[in-house]
């Protein structure tokens, strides 16, 4: 256990050897911020909610997180650092793990640092903070999703940027299979179970769980799902570039 | 502490090592030799546990490398071919890590720290971020990196690679060194390296073990080796060829250099172990034809002829 923590702090300080967590941590906020002023009008929706907040997570997400995970795996087989790091007495497990729980930790900062957004809008009005709550449980384990698909992709390539487009497409497939406006076309086109059997895998409806308050168990079992799947394809494609 | 039986490994349908065993014993330095391409660190890999083998088995102080890759990697030191490191930490806080990942930690932790640094001599650099070193030095902190759980087993990839020659001296003499107490393999195409550090040698060509002994066997499979270079004053070198032509003991006379003043001729011996036998016959036939001797040398046999002739006739094949 102690090597996923010594893996996990250095992934994790290494992002602050540079500037890019602070541009990183930067940007974050001023697009949240900016989706809920200026496209989710927060201000005049009138209504004490962190929904305009909560609902641009998915689409914001899609390339926030990608940017913060691509460096995983492709950065370690850029610089052959890989070949150090599966040497070492550890588990490949244990580096996976702590590689991402260090990003994961990374995203729950940048996350965490919404705060004053749920100070406004406590000062303001007299929000639901369970739903808030909740909402931030979602947006956690969103972030998680996209981050385990991206440590995925991360491992496929040398390339950090190959690794951010393919992380992308694959989350917006996640996202879209289950978004109304795409699934009402789809349908005309395609079977009704297919449309329904692809939707079960969208992160849609479970983060609308959780945007509603509710912190169902099924939808926590999508989300650990949706991370544990990845991360073991990412352990099959590290033992494979090694055969 | 390592045993390689039978090794081999296939990427698709290229054989990249083909049926290797050895044995490295504690006090061991092993030599790695061979073109590139020809196996090396691939076979290294194998060991360290970084590769799968496709067949075989390579055991690490009683562990096999696949069953127990835990065990058998904490024995271990390696250093990868091309001395990778993580640019954006410092050399210290590199160290560090590797040191937590071998599950060093405290106090130890800084003594591991302080004792690889003094020996790879990187004291100055202590501070410095990776990414602004130059290679040499970057070179030593992936080799400290390989010593900082004192392991009982060094592999090391081309360990000499990059350095300035003084730094490849130091590197050899602290191989040497260490080789005392451990049992090494390590890898070079660099022969000089060989004869001034390992007390044993491995050709591998194509995959295969073509050659295994002390640097001295190998020397003696060289055509030259045991063959006496003549040079004589003011004489006439086909003369010279003829009359040595008649010692007993000699194969065969080769004229290297016919330009007076000085005449430089080889003499083969029939057979290696001429217990200088042939270079008394050849004194003998100086003195009887008052030759003017300025020079005469027992070739050893050179590392790098041998090498050339089993490498390239293996290419032949």
């Amino acid at each position: 256990m102690s090597s996923i923590w010594t893996i996990t702090k250095r992934e994790l300080a290494g992002y602050f050897y540079s500037p890019v967590a602070y541009v990183f941590l930067v940007i974050f906020l001023l697009m949240t911020g900016a989706f809920t002023f200026l496209i989710g009008q927060f201000m005049d929706s009138n209504q004490a909610s962190l929904r305009p907040f909560f609902q641009w997570h998915p689409w914001l997400y899609l390339f926030l997180v990608p940017a913060v995970g691509m460096r995983l795996w492709s950065e370690e087989r850029r610089l052959g650092t890989m070949e150090l790091l599966l040497t070492m007495p550890i588990s490949l497990w244990h580096c996976i793990v702590g590689k991402f729980i260090a990003s994961w930790l990374f995203l729950t900062l940048a996350l965490a640092l919404t705060f004053p957004i749920w100070i406004t809008v406590n000062y303001l009005g007299d929000p639901d903070n369970n739903v808030i709550f909740a909402s931030y449980i979602g947006s956690f384990f969103l972030a998680g999703a996209y981050l385990s698909v991206t440590s995925m992709t991360s491992a496929f390539t040398r390339n950090q940027v190959i690794s951010f487009i393919l992380s992308v497409v694959i989350c917006l497939f996640l996202v879209l299979c289950g978004f109304p406006p795409v699934t009402d076309v789809v349908e005309t086109v395609a079977p009704r179970w297919i449309v329904e059997f692809t939707a079960a895998f969208s992160v849609m409806p479970n983060i609308e769980q959780f945007n509603n308050g509710q912190i169902d168990s099924r939808s926590v079992i999508y989300f650990l799902s949706v991370i544990g799947f990845p991360l073991f394809t990412t352990s099959v494609i590290i033992k494979g570039l090694r055969a | 502490m390592i045993k390689v039986e039978n090794l081999s490994k296939e990427f698709g349908a290229k054989v990249a090592v083909d049926d290797v065993s050895f044995t490295v014993e504690r006090g061991e330095i092993l030599g790695f030799l061979g073109p590139n391409g020809a196996g090396k660190s691939t076979t290294m890999r194998m060991i360290t546990g970084y590769i799968p083998p496709t067949a075989g088995v390579a055991r690490v102080g009683n562990h096999d490398v696949i069953e127990n890759p835990i065990e058998a990697k904490r024995l271990i030191g390696y250093l990868p071919e091309s001395a990778p490191l993580y640019t954006d930490m410092t050399v210290e806080g590199f160290l560090g890590f590797c040191a937590e990942v071998r599950g060093i930690s405290g106090a130890d932790k800084a003594k591991a720290i302080d004792r690889a640094m003094e020996m790879c001599f990187l004291g100055q650099v202590r501070h410095q971020s990776v990414d602004t070193l130059s290679k040499g030095y970057r070179h030593r902190t992936c080799f400290a990196q390989s010593i900082i759980h004192d392991p009982d087993i060094l592999v090391m990839d081309e360990p000499t690679d990059g350095l300035d020659p003084n730094q490849k001296h130091e590197m050899r003499m602290l191989i040497r060194r260490m080789g005392q107490s451990k049992a090494i393999i390590f890898s070079t195409h660099i022969l000089e390296e060989v004869e001034a550090a390992c007390t044993r040698a491995i050709i591998i060509d194509q995959g295969k073990v073509v050659a295994n002994g002390t640097p001295d066997e190998l020397k003696n499979k060289s055509e030259l080796a045991g063959s006496y270079i003549v040079s004589l004053n003011n004489s006439e070198a086909a003369a010279v060829r003829d009359k040595l032509n008649t010692i007993v003991q000699a194969a065969k006379v080769t004229v290297i250099n016919d330009k007076a003043p000085i005449i430089t001729v080889r003499v083969f011996p029939k057979s290696k172990d001429s217990n200088g036998e042939l270079g008394r016959a050849i004194f003998e036939t100086a003195s009887q034809n008052s030759w003017e001797i300025s020079e005469i040398k027992k070739d050893e046999g050179r590392l790098d002829d041998v090498f050339r002739e089993i490498t390239l006739s293996e290419t032949k094949n």
